[in-house]
This record gives structure tokens, C-alpha cells and sequence, in this order.
């Protein structure tokens, strides 16, 4: 086989692994594709990603921890998550076609901006204050449950909101943070 | 007088190291504590900490301040870093904006995960294979009623011999055992120990020695020790003695080796 071959095979089983749906939490981990991909899976994701680019979509990892690393370790990338998200943010027009309510957006983008505004962390009773102010009270209960639950928060057993795993992966912080502040109100 | 008041104040501690917490647990602004204070109380305190309540206190209250310490520093780093924004700053822009606004910012800044659910051939092919050797549910699920056994009758011979029924209930035999003993006694006070449980057998032996153990225990007779003569005697009562938890209970080991069995009867033989 030759290395042209070989690379184009790799590169399809690594959009098969990170696309389609292998356990409960979506994404793989670093040391699942080295097991799938070889020890070079760094490099074979390198080249998935530019592909994706054509498709407006990237390859995004995850470390453990809160920052993302500018030169993983070898060992911090095996431990890391990867996923393929959008890259380009989403036409606000398509938001009905993932089957989010615009409260439910509304609601995910006022607790993430409060809780980056408090360094990741900030009591669930205040999350909750916030988002009352514009939500009726049954429903932010039951949106913050449903933010929890899919991984944008985690909550501890003294009731303290963080950021989790798919806030880091899918949302930019940064620019969350500058969109807000750039708003003419 | 003087040392009283040196004492460590507990209350004091517990209310630092409750302090410490709330900035953890609550969110609360780490520079709220003011470390210096609380370094200089705890340092007041500390050489006259003596129990080990006082030390562990003293040590907790200083593992809390470091972590507020920890706190203070991340909340620079923080401060230093882009993603900084004074929250209150934020919250106005929060409040003065419409979901859908906010909404219309968030997709900006959200680049939601792609995730494929699919079917595959073979799965499919492999799932029909699962479902052709699945055993139906109600035969799964059967319910095993319990097992039906054909009555019977047994006596109490075959009890005994099952062990399931003692061969002489237990109360029965100790009063034969100490109507036996009243027997031995006889107008004699009293029997020496060896002489009562002693019998043809060891194992016979013990187990006398067992029963003589309960007759002494459930107030049927007394032992009475004579050290100089290093002897033991027993002592059967005309009737049994139910009251003596007013009296101090003592056990008293007596031993009853092989040895000494082999030279009761030797004594006995002769």
C-alpha cells in the first residue's frame, strides 16, 4: 500500500470514529484513536481537519483540565477528547432545526457568560436568579437540569455550577465574552 | 487565671476556617478574607494548642487559608488574562438584551458538536442474529412457582438422629444430671469435682464436666475451691437458686485434661 493509500484509508476511519456516535458522551478519546489510527493519529487529524474546512467544520480537542494546551504533550493529547464541531459559528436562522427553543439558547448563553464572567464558577441559586429575570421560574429549573445533563455544566454537591466538558468543546469563550461587550445597549 | 485566658479559642478558629469555606463553596470574593489577621490569630494561638482537638483545629484552619490564598491567585491570574470582564459589566449587558438577541450573539460564538447516529449493515446483520437466538420473553420471564414436595410424617426418633430435636430436651437432662448429683452427695455436703464428672471415657468426661458447667451456671449446685488442698468440690443445692445477680458473678476455670482424667482413674482402678 502506499503512503498516499494508507492516509486516505486513516483519515476516512478517523472521520468514521469521530462522526458517528460511539458511546453515551460524544467524541473519542486521544488514546481510543491510537489504538484505531496508530501513534501518528496527531498527524492523520491534522489532515482531517483541513478536509473538514472545505465543509465548514473542525476537529476540536478537549484536555482535561480548563486551558487549552498551544503544544500538547504526547500524554496530555492520549488523555484529551476530540470532536468535530462547526466552525464557523451557525446561521441564527437554522436554530430551529436542532431542536432548541430560543429560550433554551437564550438561557445557555446568559448562564455560560455569568459563569466565564466568575473565572468558570458561580452558585446554582445565582445562575438561577439570573436567568428568572427574563424566564418563568419552572422552566429555567428544567433548562439548567437539561444544560447539566448534556455537559455544558456540572454541578457539586454544594450546589456550584462550572463550566463542563461541551461548553470548552463548543463554545468560544472569548468571543462569547466580546460579542456581549461589543453590543450597543 | 493567666493560662485560662491564653487558652486557644475554638469558637474563633471554627470561624476562620468557616470563612475559609464559604469563599470554596459559596463563590465568595477570596480578598474578603484578610490573611494577615487570621495569620496573626492563629499564630497567637497556636503555643498554647495542647489537646489533640486544639492542633487538628489549628492545622485545618491553616489548610483552609491556603486554599483561599490558591483563590486569591487564581483570581489574578484570571484578572490578567482576555477572558476577564467585570461581572457586573456583563450581567447589565446580560439584562439589557432580548433572548432573541442574546440568542443571535450565542450562535456566533457556538460551534455545536457533529454527531452521526447510523445504522450499519452488519450491525443490522448482527442484531437479526441476536434476535433470532433471543428466547422469548415469557419463556424468560417464566415465573418458577415453588417447588411442590409430597407431604409426610416423621417421629422424634428421626428428629433426634437428624439432630434437628435434642435426644432429652436440655432443661430435662440438666435436672436428671443434678437429681444425679444430689444422689452422689448423699448425706455428704458435698463431692469432690473429678469424682462427679469423672466417667469410663474422656470424651464422656468432658462432656459431664459441659453439664456440671450449667448446673453451676443456672444455680443448680456451687463450686467451692479449696487452694491449700488445691481441690475443687461440688455442691448441690436442694433447690435451684434463681436469685443471685445480686451477687457478684465469677467464672471459674476448671480444667479437665486427658492427664488428669487418666490419673483420676488410675486412682480409681487402685
Amino acid at each position: 500500500m502506499t503512503r498516499k493509500a494508507y492516509y486516505a484509508r486513516q483519515i476516512k476511519r478517523a472521520a468514521q470514529l469521530l462522526l458517528y456516535k460511539r458511546h453515551m458522551k460524544p467524541g473519542v478519546r486521544g488514546w481510543e484513536l491510537k489504538n484505531k489510527l496508530g501513534s501518528d493519529y496527531p498527524k492523520i487529524l491534522k489532515v482531517l481537519d483541513e478536509h473538514l474546512e472545505k465543509l465548514d467544520l473542525q476537529v476540536k480537542t478537549v484536555f482535561e483540565g480548563e486551558e487549552p494546551k498551544d503544544n500538547p504533550t504526547m500524554e496530555e493529547l492520549n488523555r484529551a477528547r476530540f470532536f468535530v464541531t462547526i466552525r464557523g459559528g451557525f446561521p441564527s436562522k437554522d436554530t430551529k432545526m436542532m431542536g432548541w427553543r430560543i429560550d433554551d439558547v437564550a438561557g445557555l448563553a446568559a448562564a455560560i457568560a455569568h459563569l466565564v464572567a466568575n473565572k468558570g464558577k458561580a452558585p446554582r441559586d445565582e445562575v438561577e436568579d439570573l436567568l428568572r429575570t427574563k424566564l418563568p421560574g419552572w422552566r429555567v429549573e428544567m433548562n439548567l437540569n437539561r444544560y447539566i445533563r448534556s455537559g455544558y455544566f456540572a454541578e457539586d454537591e454544594n450546589g456550584m455550577l462550572y463550566l463542563d466538558w461541551r461548553t470548552r468543546a463548543e463554545v468560544d469563550q472569548k468571543a462569547l465574552v466580546e460579542l456581549l461587550l461589543g453590543t450597543e445597549t | 487565671m493567666a493560662s485560662t485566658q491564653k487558652k486557644p479559642n475554638l469558637e474563633h478558629i471554627q470561624r476562620v476556617i468557616d470563612q475559609c469555606k464559604a469563599v470554596d463553596t459559596k463563590g465568595l470574593d477570596p480578598f474578603s478574607v484578610d490573611i494577615d489577621d487570621i495569620i496573626a490569630t492563629l499564630h497567637q494561638y497556636f503555643p498554647e494548642c495542647e489537646t489533640t482537638e486544639e492542633l487538628t483545629m489549628d492545622a485545618e484552619a491553616v489548610q483552609h487559608l491556603a486554599s483561599v490564598i490558591q483563590n486569591q491567585g487564581d483570581w489574578v491570574k484570571h484578572r490578567s488574562t482576555s477572558l476577564y470582564t467585570d461581572p457586573f459589566l456583563l450581567e447589565e449587558k446580560i439584562q439589557r438584551l432580548t433572548k432573541e438577541e442574546l440568542a443571535q450573539l450565542f450562535m456566533k460564538a457556538w460551534n455545536p458538536i457533529v454527531e452521526q447516529e447510523q445504522l450499519s449493515i452488519p450491525y443490522i446483520a448482527e442484531a437479526l442474529d441476536y434476535w433470532r437466538n433471543l428466547v422469548p420473553i415469557n419463556e424468560r420471564w417464566q415465573k418458577t412457582g415453588p417447588m411442590q414436595v409430597a407431604s409426610g410424617e416423621t417421629t422424634r426418633e428421626e428428629l433426634v438422629k437428624l439432630k434437628i430435636l435434642a435426644e432429652k430436651a436440655f432443661r430435662e437432662e440438666l435436672e436428671t444430671f443434678w437429681t444425679e448429683l444430689k444422689q452422689k452427695v448423699g448425706e455428704k455436703e458435698k463431692i469432690l469435682y473429678m469424682d462427679f464428672v469423672g466417667a469410663d471415657t474422656y470424651s464422656e468426661t468432658l462432656e459431664r464436666a459441659y453439664m456440671t458447667s450449667f448446673l453451676v451456671t443456672y444455680g443448680y449446685a456451687t463450686l467451692e475451691l479449696v487452694p491449700l488442698e488445691e481441690e475443687t468440690y461440688i455442691i448441690p443445692f436442694k433447690e435451684p437458686k434463681t436469685g443471685q445477680s445480686d451477687k457478684q458473678m465469677v467464672s471459674v476455670p476448671v480444667s479437665v485434661s486427658h492427664k488428669e482424667w487418666m490419673e483420676w482413674k488410675e486412682e480409681q482402678q487402685t
